[in-house]
């Protein structure tokens, strides 16, 4: 939307950090605030910043909607598919404890997987609704 | 001086909240809108609740903002006037009305931090003595969230993902002639 040098390159040099922070919160979020959610929109906004200062149709090309639209189901299947892998081992649905041969281990797998799928979600949903805003004032 | 920095942040979320009401410029109403969130989330912080602070800020200043904006972008961001005190009063005195019933049923909550509140006394203490063990995560936030609570979580996701599908089938997709042939 914006032709400005200044706002072009601040945004090259920001996005990048957004990004590597909101794989952080997302990563991290066991040891410190933060998860999949916070993380989602993070990395979200990282892609809206350069949506807002390239131009939606540009974002649009490096993330297509289709793509978006199926990383936002990925992110549910992953979190209900977790639920069924532990259904699958034998313990209640969403139960970690049976995913691996320790409880502990099971509910770390089961916790970082169900966050990725959250975060993959948030972040598609929210750069849809993005897209789905911004690419309609166009004509 | 926790006290006084609550005062203050408090202070400011009145005056801005005033000044939205105020203002007719929507752009700015906006931006406004994004430094309550913003003040909203640095009292959340001083409460000691990181998680919810980082999700108010990176919600409520950040995404919502730009959303706003979009949308305002559409709609226009100037307000008519409306002239004549009567349309006025009785959205004020319902308004004064209503914030007095919350006002009133506050007085009936435990203080804050009160550790006595029936809230501490749930399924609070089990989980701050069990998650180490049983989960052995030191963000007990995510071990509830994601594991003792993984029920309302996937629930939340899917109305994430829903809320997604129902803007992109209102807003998305079609209307854009000839534009999708090109990616």
């Amino acid at each position: 939307m914006s032709r400005d040098p200044v706002l072009k390159v601040t945004a090259k040099f920001l996005i990048p950090l957004i990004m590597l922070f909101a794989l952080y919160v997302q990563f991290h979020g066991e040891y410190s605030p933060g998860g999949g959610f916070q993380a989602g929109v993070i990395f979200a906004s990282a892609i809206i910043l350069y949506g807002l200062v390239f131009g939606v149709e540009q974002a649009r090309q490096v993330l297509p909607l289709a793509f978006m639209v199926r990383q936002a189901a990925a992110g549910v299947l992953l979190f209900g598919g977790v639920g069924v892998v532990s259904l699958l081992r034998g313990g209640e649905y969403l139960n970690y404890n049976l995913l691996a041969a320790d409880p502990v281990a099971g509910q770390h797998l089961g916790i970082i997987l169900v966050e990725l799928g959250v975060g993959l979600t948030v972040t598609a949903v929210m750069v849809i609704i993005f897209f789905a805003f911004a690419g309609r004032g166009r004509d | 001086m926790e006290q006084l920095i609550v005062s203050v942040l408090l202070a400011f979320l009145a005056a801005t909240a005033v000044a939205v009401i105020r203002l007719h410029n929507l752009f700015t109403v906006v931006m406004l809108f994004g430094v309550y969130s913003l003040l909203s989330a640095s009292v959340f912080l001083i409460m000691d609740a990181g998680d919810v602070a980082f999700t108010e800020a990176a919600v409520g200043a950040g995404i919502t903002t730009v959303l706003m904006l979009s949308t305002v972008a559409l709609t226009g961001a100037r307000v008519r006037r409306r002239k004549g005190r009567a349309r006025t009063l009785l959205p004020l005195a319902l308004v004064s009305l209503t914030g007095l019933a919350l006002v009133w049923g506050t007085l009936d909550l435990p203080s804050y931090g009160d550790p006595d509140a029936p809230i501490h006394h749930h399924v609070a203490p089990r989980y701050i003595e069990q998650s180490p063990v049983e989960i052995g995560i030191p963000n007990m936030v995510a071990s509830i969230l994601a594991s003792y609570r993984g029920f309302d979580t996937l629930g939340e996701v899917t109305v994430v993902f829903t809320a997604g599908l129902g803007v992109l089938l209102l807003l998305g997709g079609r209307r854009k002639r000839g534009e999708d042939d090109e990616g």
